[in-house]
């Protein structure tokens, strides 16, 4: 249970400092410290049990259908890692109280950091992969978001996208290698996985799995070539800095290394791929941080190469270098998060972080600087600090290697070479920054002494590098021996954790770089020049850069290629590729194109009418820049369309096409008014040609697929519907029952796009002001009488009747053709009638126009029905009927589906009425916003 | 009568399809409506020509036509009104917006 609280603690918890904002800047931080101090104490109880050797552990169900399960398992490597995590976390908070500026918002940044601490608190204590998985994303988003938390600031915002991109993509791959290692291992539980070592490395699969998780780890641990995303990070506020790009996320790929090291070590790909990479950016990032003229840019480096040497050792593949790697994550952890935040103190206080600047700072912050030079001094590997104890255990590690051969020197001497260099940068940091001369024309000056409750973290951390420097064995060693057997996951090797082994290999080499290293520094400005001239801007991230543009730009332009803006041309494209969909399957099945069936009389109305309709469509096509008459025509291809319906036995088809035909036309003489009424030829005669094939083709092939369907014989399901209509929905009108019964889902998703489309449309035409079009830029003459007398007088007369015959056909649907669909269509019209007879002002103070209201009570009303067979434990939209005897009306029956339908009624009544009164308003809106009409 | 049939849904697809590929909004509004004749038609085709037998259950003839095309094709015809009144919509606040009836916005007022 206290597993789950420490995870839970700093997600509930990042609302905290949110919640204070009105007491002060302070509360913020104080609200926000509290948060791992109470993790702490909740995690002494699981510590306690890891020490006794019965790591806690706890499962939750979670995703019990996929096998998923919420697992946290606290052991020894756990531990240590959440140590540091609330550790060094509670002093971050503690120093970032001081350190923000005035104008970053102290709520929203500790609430980052917090939720950075649980989605890291979440790794380390995951006991399942995918799990871990999730929470190492977590912590790319949060990093994401602090680094960019000076978000005004560009280079923020790309430090971040770079950072995101960078170890988003990492995460990616190992999402696969995760994948690869479950069915490996045939099980995702951490604990499971570590002791199926043999059988992960024996599998063929190995190799990708170990590559692709490796990709994940070092990107995430900034490793070469993915170091660059670091150095850019450094745009963070430094407390982020010492946080999540020293002291915590960037271990995170180490603390994998370090968790799968019993499944995934031991074999020559490890060896290579892990050693190598470490030992390549070991030497790259101590190199790299001598350069460097930024404070911050010179720490960045220093920590890929620290990162590069943790990993080397788990590259190393040995016992006593995995416990070397264990030690120097936190000794790292220790003293590189005090150097950042020293270097946030000087920044703090100067006013920028050039070294070329900021000289001779000692006499000015006495306290700072000499804890800034003993933290630095632990990262030189000086004796009698920690730096100095895991780097004698590396250089003797390097010494126990048989796998290389003869080229056994190589590592001792490599080494010994970053050994050097780290010396050097380090040199640099302590002499270039506390004396060497004067400041330099500081933004801020003469720079003072911090606050105290800024040194203090410094101090705190700084005093364990001492602690541990002097009295290993009473300070680190349990800790150490805790972490070690449960990366080994078997007894630990035997180690002293002397301070002086006497005169040996390793500490040769800790004297070569020790004297190497303030030699190479003394020739610092000859090594400058040097390295002036010849690595010239070949800078990582630039790289990256240009290759992100290039990428962009490629997208772009196989974009245009497609879709470059023209709806012609995309839609033309579309229709190519349906007429190769018609075609190609033609071409190449063996069956003839004609079925079976021999073909039926045709008797001379049916020609007739289908000669009719062809030729109303060719006239549409022919005349379409003459649109009133392509209108006209259009209607006599929707009249003959009904009249298929009839003549195919589909009355409720002919009637609902019937009163849609209306609809339409008078939508589209509506929008005609507002358009230009003719149109000149456009399209340049090649492209007409080409639109000419399309349709053909498209047409052809349309044509040949319905032959071919109505020649072959058919097999239907209808008959379920037929023998189960009036049984089991209570109507006779078999198209109605499946329409509010059978499909009834269906329909409530239709009704549901109708009101959509409707609300759309009043979005796009509101507040929208059009003039009428004009004809060759002549207005056209409309007729002078605004509402004959003679129809305003017979259209009321007739409201009333046409709302009657609406009734009728909606109340007879069941059994007869009608329904829902069809009697709110003409309700609507008779309504529109009223309109176009006497105008929308008078119409407007007949009633009060809420079709809003109308779509949404029949969306709700078919929505209520549905659930209301819930109350009856029956599943969504099941309905029951029964018979009634009403005096006078005789025998009547009653449907919960004619609710059902009752709600589609008025579903169409508010769209089609919401549409044309919104079309009809177009125009006097213009006099209402003060402009002529 | 098929050969019939599958001429009408050809020439309606072809015609909707020429004018959907005009450069003004408001034949592309016509090739639509066109075009969904076309298509309900062809739904309604695959569930047979049946004459003279319309799908209500208990008593009439045994042999109906099949009910389930068209109630598709019911609701398609209800929607696909919504579907043009969008598009002209659409065209009106081009129109509006951009000062022209050019399906890409091109071209000044006319």
């Amino acid at each position: 249970m206290n597993l789950l609280m420490i995870v839970i603690l700093p997600f509930a918890g990042a609302l905290l400092p949110l919640c204070v904002r009105p007491l002060g800047r302070g509360a913020a931080a104080w609200a926000a410290a509290a948060v791992p101090v109470a993790a702490l104490l909740l995690s002494i109880d699981p510590l306690l049990a890891a020490f006794r050797g019965t790591p806690v552990a706890i499962s939750r169900p979670w995703l019990p259908q996929a096998g998923f399960d919420l697992i946290l398992r606290m052991d020894g490597l756990a531990a240590l890692f959440i140590l540091l995590i609330l550790g060094i976390g509670l002093l971050i908070i503690l120093y970032a109280n001081y350190y923000l500026a005035e104008d970053d918002p102290p709520g929203r940044f500790f609430a980052m950091l917090l939720f950075f601490m649980g989605a890291m608190v979440g790794i380390v204590l995951s006991d399942h992969l995918l799990q871990l998985l999730v929470f190492w994303e977590l912590t790319s988003l949060s990093s994401f978001l602090l680094i960019g938390f000076r978000h005004r600031e560009g280079e923020a915002r790309q430090g971040a996208r770079m950072a995101l991109t960078v170890t988003g993509g990492g995460g990616l791959a190992m999402l696969a290698g995760f994948l690869l290692l479950g069915r490996i291992a045939g099980s995702y539980q951490i604990s499971v996985i570590l002791g199926m070592g043999d059988i992960i490395r024996a599998h063929p699969l190995y190799v990708p799995t170990l590559v692709l998780i490796l990709l994940g780890a070092f990107t995430k641990s900034a490793q070469f070539p993915f170091h660059f995303w670091l150095p850019q990070a450094m745009a963070a506020p430094t407390p982020v800095s010492a946080y999540l790009h020293s002291a915590t996320m960037v271990k995170a790929g180490v603390f994998l290394l370090a968790r799968l090291f019993p499944a995934l070590s031991g074999t020559d790909p490890w060896f290579f791929l892990v050693g190598g990479t470490g030992l390549l950016t070991l030497l790259y990032g101590a190199y790299t941080a001598l350069f460097r003229h930024d404070l911050k840019g010179l720490l960045a480096y220093s920590t890929i190469s620290h990162l590069g040497l943790i990993v080397l050792l788990f590259g190393i593949d040995t016992p006593l270098a995995a416990v070397a790697g264990v030690f120097h994550i936190i000794n790292h952890a220790t003293f590189k998060a005090s150097l950042f935040m020293a270097a946030g103190i000087i920044d703090h206080e100067t006013g920028t972080r050039d070294m070329r600047r900021i000289n001779g700072l000692w006499k000015y912050m006495p306290v700072s600087g000499t804890l800034a030079m003993v933290a630095a001094a632990a990262m030189a590997g000086v004796p009698l600090l920690n730096g100095f104890m895991s780097k004698e255990m590396f250089f003797a590690e390097t010494f126990h290697l048989s796998v290389l051969g003869p080229f056994s020197w190589f590592l001792p001497v490599a080494a010994t070479v970053a050994g050097i260099l780290a010396v050097a940068y380090s040199a640099r940091f302590i002499h270039d920054v506390f004396f060497n001369g004067e400041p330099v024309n500081l933004p801020r000056y003469p720079p003072h002494e911090a606050p105290r409750y800024m040194i203090l973290p410094v101090a705190v951390l700084v005093g364990q590098c001492l602690l541990v420097g002097v009295f290993p064995t009473l300070t680190v060693a349990p800790f150490l021996a805790l972490a070690s057997s449960a990366v080994l996951n078997s007894p630990l090797p035997a180690y002293d954790l002397a301070i002086w082994h006497g005169f040996n290999a390793p500490f040769a080499m800790s004297l070569i770089a020790m004297v190497g290293g303030i030699l190479l520094y003394g020739q610092r400005h000859r090594l400058f020049a040097l390295h002036d001239r010849l690595f010239w801007g070949i800078e990582a991230h630039l790289l990256y850069r240009r290759t992100v543009d290039r990428l962009i730009g490629g997208a772009r332009v196989a974009t245009e290629a497609v879709d470059n803006g023209s709806l012609q041309r995309s839609a033309a494209l579309l229709l190519t590729v349906a007429v190769l969909a018609i075609y190609l399957p033609m071409t190449g099945g063996g069956s003839a194109l004609a079925g079976v069936l021999p073909p039926s009389p045709v008797d001379p109305v049916t020609l007739l009418g289908a000669l009719l309709m062809m030729a109303a469509t060719m006239f549409t096509v022919f005349f379409h820049r003459q649109r009133l008459l392509a209108l006209l025509a259009l209607s006599v291809v929707g009249l003959l369309v009904v009249l298929t319906f009839v003549r195919f036995s589909a009355p409720d088809l002919a009637l609902t096409q019937l009163a849609v035909e209306v609809v339409t036309i008078l939508l589209l003489l509506l929008a005609l008014y507002f358009l230009p009424q003719q149109d000149r030829p456009e399209s340049p005669g090649w492209r007409r040609i080409r639109d000419l094939l399309l349709a053909l083709g498209i047409g052809s092939g349309c044509g040949l697929v319905t032959w071919a369907i109505l020649t072959r014989p058919y097999n239907t399901i209808a008959g379920y519907f037929m023998d189960n209509s009036l049984p089991g929905g209570g109507g006779a009108n078999v198209v109605n029952v499946i329409l509010v019964d059978f499909r009834g889902f269906d329909t409530l998703g239709e009704i549901t796009v109708l009101a959509v489309a409707a609300i759309g449309i009043y979005a796009l035409l509101d507040r929208l002001c059009l003039l009428p079009g004009t004809l060759h830029g002549v207005r056209p003459r409309w007729a002078a009488e605004r509402h004959s007398l003679v129809l305003t007088q017979v259209t009321r007369l007739l409201l009333p009747l046409a709302l009657l015959v609406s009734i009728y056909f909606f109340l007879r649907g069941h059994n007869a053709p009608g329904g829902g669909f069809i009697a709110g269509l003409i309700t609507a019209i008779a309504l529109i009638l009223q309109y176009m007879a006497s105008g929308i002002a008078w119409t407007r103070r007949q009633w009060h126009q809420q079709f809003h209201k109308v779509i949404a009570w029949g969306v709700l009303l078919a929505v209520a029905t549905g659930l209301g067979s819930w109350l009856f434990d029956r599943p969504f939209l099941t309905s029951a009927f029964g018979h009634y005897h009403l005096p006078l009306a005789g025998d009547i029956e009653l449907a919960t589906a004619m609710l059902f339908d009752l709600g589609v009624y008025l579903t169409v009544v508010g769209v089609v009425l919401l549409i044309l009164a919104t079309l009809g308003l177009l125009s006097s809106r213009c006099v209402e916003a003060g402009r002529s009409g | 009568m098929e050969i019939l049939a599958s001429l009408v849904v050809a020439v309606l697809f072809a015609g909707g399809v020429y004018l959907v590929l005009r450069a003004r909004t408001f034949p592309v509004a016509i090739g639509l409506a066109l075009l969904s004749y076309g298509v309900n038609l062809f739904l309604f085709f695959t569930g047979r020509l049946m004459t003279g037998a319309p799908p209500l259950a208990g008593g009439g003839p045994a042999a109906t036509a099949d009910p389930l095309p068209q109630a598709l094709v019911l609701t398609a015809i209800v929607i696909g009104f919504g579907m043009t009144a969008f598009v002209v919509a659409l065209a009106l606040r081009a129109r509006g917006e951009l000062g022209n009836d050019h399906v890409d916005g091109r071209g000044g007022e006319r």
